[in-house]
């Protein structure tokens, strides 16, 4: 099966890091990569929400607001894409995405269409 | 008839979880092999009455139920061409046609273990785990599941089907979990059987203060846990699954003295001991040695033990409130709770001295969190009422009050604050 790994993390509190805390998180990323190349598909790290915007199609208009659909505490931050043959993978694999600890992994099936 | 009717009812209890566990491995999906079997049930009582009842009644349901299931998957692999099904429908054919006589198999595969981690899986919500647990292991119908919850049938049949859809959609493994995951997953699991049996033993709500069935459903599946576990190589004799066994034993015990003529809750220190289940003290007793042999001390271990010197007390008397009190100072490192704190206290108190325990009890750091527990109210009553403080204690019966549910519990504590007013003079009975 294919789970998209959502990562959601408190953006403000990851824009206080240090140069050095940066590092050790890009750091903790990249492991995370390396040990885990055989089930990634690909992912990728978003900008932070206030680069966000959001649309609406609403009676034929499009309606653009600034920032994400609903301010929450957490934020996407980013994803993976992965393949596994069970949730028990998945979910350790998302355990060991350097923001389980902080944040918080929402591990999503793919829906597949055949 | 009756003694088809009977036959496919015994099967049925006996080996529902067994039948439907083994289909659920071959098709990886709950909603048709709980279909499937309806299928079969109905197939015997159409044939049994005719051709006899079977040599082995759960092989031929099994059997039936599989041929079913292949039905069924094929028109929608035909319908479909799924690929998905069409695979399934290949094992499941390779399974029933590579057993020989597999027309009636003997032996069905246990896979009962599989499907008990599947259901109490953490990414399912507990009170799902519950409902799946009850429904595909202990073949309780949906409409025995909602009232015994005090649940609407269509909320409880909406739930069972959620549960249902996420399995097959997240992907839950139908399997037992890796070594590294076995313990935390078995916690898992106790943690569903034991919610069921205290749903038996106290109702949350309403006027039923005991529903037997759900305890006895309890047990049952708690002694089939200890069992897989025990055989299962990879698995082994659990503690803990022993420990919990005995503890729901030994409480189950008291059964028939918890509630007299009347309907009315009786404390333990109140409780008529010659009513108490000798057969079923024993038999808990023993299981609690057994686990306590393995040597592996855990939370259910430890309760087990205290629920087993309130049962060797022939009066209350002669219970052992020093080991129950350094039992559940135990229990508080092991599992910290504010209600084992709350228990602790009054296990001190006992052995104490009611001053000894209201000491401890203001100064619990968690009182906090009981402000809200009528259970909390009604033990500080308690105690306040055997040291003699009428009037503090009459508040915290009527504290307790306010914020219990439960009808039976209700009247008992409304007698308590009674007997308080009208013999305020008189020493109550200890």
């Amino acid at each position: 099966m294919r789970y998209a790994l959502l990562i959601y993390g408190n953006e403000a509190e990851a824009q206080k890091m240090s140069e050095q805390e940066m590092a050790a998180e890009m750091a903790g990323y990249n492991a995370f990569g390396a040990n885990n190349q055989a089930s990634i598909r690909g992912g990728e790290a978003l900008n932070p929400t206030s680069s966000a915007t959001t649309v609406r199609l609403r009676e034929g208009k499009t309606l653009t607001t600034d920032g994400p659909f609903a301010e929450t505490k957490e934020q996407l931050g980013g994803f993976y894409l992965v393949t596994c043959d069970n949730l028990d993978q998945a979910i350790a694999i998302a355990a060991q995405i350097p923001a389980a600890t902080n944040g918080c992994i929402e591990v999503r099936p793919i829906m597949e269409f055949n | 008839m009756t003694s088809v009717a009977t036959q496919l009812e015994t099967a049925y209890r006996q080996d529902y979880g067994r039948i439907l566990a083994s289909l659920i491995g071959a098709v990886r999906d709950f909603g048709l092999a709980e279909d499937a079997l309806q299928e079969a049930m109905v197939a015997a009582l159409e044939s049994w009455p005719v051709s006899g009842i079977p040599a082995n009644p759960a092989g031929w349901l099994a059997a039936v139920a599989r041929r079913r299931a292949i039905d069924r998957l094929r028109r929608n692999a035909i319908l479909t061409r799924k690929q998905s099904e069409l695979q399934a429908l290949a094992e499941i054919e390779r399974q029933t046609f590579s057993v020989p006589g597999a027309e009636e198999p003997d032996e069905i595969p246990d896979e009962r273990l599989k499907l008990l981690f599947t259901c109490c899986h953490p990414a399912l919500a507990l009170d799902a785990r519950v409902a799946l647990t009850l429904r595909t292991l202990g073949g309780l119908r949906t409409e025995e599941i909602a009232s015994a919850f005090l649940i609407p049938l269509p909320t409880m049949a909406q739930r069972l089907v959620r549960a249902q859809r996420k399995i097959l959609d997240a992907g839950i493994p139908y399997a037992e979990p890796p070594v590294n995951q076995l313990a935390e997953r078995l916690d898992g699991v106790f943690a569903v059987l034991y919610l069921i049996f205290n749903e038996g033993y106290t109702a949350t709500a309403g006027d039923t203060l005991m529903r037997r069935d759900l305890c006895e459903e309890a047990i049952r599946l708690t002694r089939i846990l200890a069992d897989l576990c025990e055989r299962d190589p990879a698995i082994g004799p659990q503690a803990e699954a022993l420990g919990l066994l005995a503890l729901m034993r030994l409480h189950h015990a008291r059964r028939h003295a918890r509630v007299d003529a009347t309907g009315e809750l009786v404390l333990l220190e109140a409780q008529d001991r010659s009513l108490w289940d000798s057969g079923e003290i024993v038999d808990g007793t023993q299981t609690l040695d057994r686990a306590l042999a393995l040597r592996q001390v855990g939370p259910y271990q430890v309760q087990a033990a205290i629920a087993a010197l309130h049962d060797q007390a022939r009066r209350p008397e002669d219970t052992d409130w020093g080991e129950i009190a350094l039992l559940y100072g135990r229990l508080a490192c092991m599992a910290p709770s504010p209600i084992i704190e709350l228990n602790h206290a009054v296990a001190v108190a006992m052995a104490r001295g009611p001053e000894v325990g209201l000491a401890l009890l203001e100064q619990l750091s968690v009182a906090p969190a009981l402000e809200r527990y009528h259970h909390y109210h009604a033990a500080r009553a308690d105690l306040l009422r055997r040291a003699g403080r009428t009037t503090e204690a009459r508040a915290s019966y009527e504290q307790a009050l306010s914020l219990c549910q439960n009808d039976i519990e209700r009247r008992f504590l409304r007698r308590r604050l009674a007997e308080l007013t009208g013999h305020e003079k008189t020493p109550t009975r200890m």
